[in-house]
């Protein structure tokens, strides 16, 4: 599971004794929405690659956890060499992406419209690059120093890069909105992924478009595994400890609208994940993360992007 | 219906329309097979057969896993969350019950039951909550390391099941063997159980599945929507279906604590959880003596490379699974048979081609 947290920082559990109340309200509120940004965050985040590759594709990568894992060794790597730990991240986004395009060009592309088999070939991808990883690399990799230490707030330390993933989180969020949304490649892509062969009448290429597609889910997975590299313990199997949480807002998302549905679940389970473990700590929040899962499941048959999505239909 | 005619019709069913392996030909070598078997510990060493007791233990989560994928199109990753559940629950059971009952039965049963009443839960959010496709795979995935997780944290007295400590990440230890009142089924005597149980299992899996809620099954998994108009439940075909699974890969759990006496959250892990699937889909996994064949030829090969300190058995294992879904998706075995059934007469080919164009899937 992940590290890291609150429950990491040395002067978390220090209330500091100002003794003016509104400033150990302010400290409270502080945390708790500390909590919830870091929750999102990382459900955001972690799964944000994968639910494009699926929404737009239908396909399910198994071997995100990889995607994410790969993204990570070749920053802390790139670090180690003397990059800045901006670039390295960036660096590991396009490594990634590049990957991801050629495995998609190799294999994936002969699953379209088999979705079962894509599973089975991707566990396959994903079993090879885990346990290859293991024998070029060893069983752990040293990580790097969190970036930009600690910031106090009414006397209560905080990780400051954990809130600058928050920050990245949401300025994701903005950029994909645009991309997909108000650029030509965005609605190019979206036909494509809508009605595959209209979308070819009309002169698109969905072969490239799909190729595209999978790269920047494959990209965005990197960029997720290197951003998240230095708050845990790098190994082969990285990526597993993402994997349950990225796949349960994937699937509380469902695959309706991609980018509403990914913003949406993130916060809905963020806010579910941040208070359960506030209350009673990281692992039961992680247990009801699932058992929210499930329950809006057995409501949401579609995820949440497709109930929104009929009712919208409905009121139209 | 008098006494023969029902058991001729329990045979007709076994040699029904959805499994692989009709002919004359077929059961001879199968009744070969078998009895080679039975003779096994009689000239094998030791070694050997202790071996093979634990191979045979993981076909029967491969044979649940070939019910609910290869008939049920439903692909499942968690399968090994039940093979560790099946295990726990045995080893609570076993560990507190066996002074005081003088016999593991109720832990064996136990051991499959609660596998079973589980599934059927998960089950029952999955399949009535109308979730389909990889979204079942997902969440069966999730299941699978959400328990893990959860166990691994199970370290210490308070995680303390009367005599039995779950032990978190070390594991639960000391589990005894399966015993039925005299002493514990060691050696070849755990290898006769395993292998009745096996071939068992097989049969009464093949009848199932070509009885009516086979036909059922099997209908639902290559088109629900047309099964569901024509009347049949889908919901709960496919639900007692998992269930089902869930206790065979409860009672592959069983066997492998009772053969090794201790069982591992990692059991239930990433890597594991792999396995059954690639022994399904390399062997074939329409065919429930494929799963079997390529369950215990896999297990062989993997154990083969570990004992000869090679580090790429996981790496070949992907490959292959990579490999066969590529290029053989009906599985190894299927499609070797195919080859061989062309050599055979024209007759039989026609047969087949004739069977397989009828419904495409078999058991």
């Amino acid at each position: 599971m992940r590290l890291g947290g609150l429950e990491e920082l040395p002067g978390c559990q220090d209330s500091s004794r100002l003794g003016a109340t509104d400033v150990q309200l302010f400290g409270e509120i502080f945390g708790a929405i500390y909590l919830y940004l870091d929750s999102m965050a990382f459900l955001f985040l972690s799964a944000v690659g994968l639910i494009i590759i699926l929404g737009m594709m239908g396909i399910t990568n198994l071997a995100h956890g990889e995607f994410m894992m790969l993204g990570a060794y070749t920053a802390v790597l790139a670090t180690r060499a003397g990059l800045p730990f901006p670039i390295s991240v960036v660096f590991a986004s396009l490594m990634v992406g590049l990957f991801g395009m050629v495995l998609e060009r190799l294999i994936i592309r002969r699953f379209y419209g088999n979705l079962l088999q894509s599973l089975v070939a991707t566990w396959g991808i994903s079993l090879i690059i885990s346990q290859g990883m293991l024998v070029l690399m060893g069983p752990s990799l040293q990580t790097i120093r969190m970036p930009l230490g600690g910031i106090t707030v009414a006397g209560k330390a905080y990780a400051a890069y954990r809130l600058l993933l928050a920050v990245i989180a949401i300025g994701l969020l903005i950029v994909m909105w645009y991309v997909f949304h108000r650029t030509k490649f965005g609605m190019r892509a979206r036909g494509a992924m809508q009605n595959a062969e209209i979308a070819e009448a009309m002169g698109i290429n969905t072969s490239r478009m799909y190729q595209f597609t999978f790269g920047i889910g494959s990209a965005l997975a990197g960029f997720a595994g290197a951003l998240y590299a230095p708050t845990t313990v790098l190994a082969p199997l990285y990526g597993a400890s993402f994997l349950a949480p990225a796949f349960v807002t994937v699937v509380v998302s469902g695959g309706a609208n991609v980018i509403q549905g990914a913003l949406i679940t993130s916060v809905l389970l963020g806010i579910i994940e941040g208070t359960s473990s506030r209350l009673y700590g990281t692992f039961i929040g992680r247990m009801a993360l699932l058992a929210a899962a499930m329950v809006i499941l057995r409501v949401l048959p579609t995820g949440i992007s497709g109930y929104l999505e009929t009712r919208g239909e409905r009121a139209r | 219906m008098n006494k023969t005619s029902r058991f001729s019709n329990f045979l007709n069913t076994v040699n029904g329309p959805f499994s692989i392996g009709r002919s004359a030909v077929f059961w001879v070598a199968f009744l070969i097979v078998t009895g080679y078997l039975y003779f096994f510990p009689r000239f094998a060493s030791r070694y050997d057969v202790i071996n093979l007791t634990y191979f045979m233990s993981w076909t029967f989560v491969a044979m649940g896993l070939s019910l609910i994928w290869g008939c049920g199109n439903i692909l499942s990753f968690g399968q090994m969350a039940f093979v560790g559940i099946g295990g726990y629950v045995y080893g609570i059971i076993a560990i507190n019950t066996l002074d005081a009952v003088g016999n593991t039965i109720p832990a064996l049963l136990g051991g499959i039951i609660i596998p079973f009443l589980v599934a059927a839960l998960l089950g029952y959010f999955v399949f009535y909550g109308r979730v389909s496709g990889v979204y079942v795979s997902i969440m069966t995935l999730v299941f699978t390391l959400v328990l893990e997780t959860f166990m691994g944290q199970t370290a210490g007295d308070k995680w303390r099941v009367g005599k039995a400590l779950l032990g978190g990440y070390n594991g639960m230890t000391n589990i005894p063997s399966i015993n039925f009142g005299s002493t514990g089924l060691k050696g070849a005597s755990l290898y006769y159980f395993v292998l009745t149980l096996m071939v068992v299992t097989y049969l009464l899996l093949r009848y199932l599945v070509n009885s009516k809620y086979g036909v059922g099954l099997v209908a639902t998994g290559s088109n629900p929507d047309r099964t569901e108009v024509l009347g049949y439940n889908i919901r709960l075909i496919q639900l007692l279906a998992f269930a089902i699974a869930g206790g065979l890969a409860g009672l592959s759990g069983v066997l492998y604590v009772a053969w090794g006496h201790y069982i591992t959250p990692s059991t239930m892990g990433l890597t594991n959880a792999s396995l059954p699937v690639i022994w399904v889909a390399v062997g074939g996994r329409k065919s429930m003596l494929a799963a079997i064949i390529s369950t215990i030829v896999l297990q062989y090969f993997t154990q083969y490379l570990a004992v000869t300190g090679s580090e790429f058995a996981l790496i070949i294992l992907g490959a292959l699974l990579l490999i066969v879904v590529l290029y053989m998706p009906a599985g190894v075995i299927p499609t070797l048979a195919n080859c061989i059934g062309k050599l055979g007469s024209k007759r039989r080919q026609e047969a087949l081609s004739n069977s397989q164009s009828r419904r495409g899937v078999g058991a």
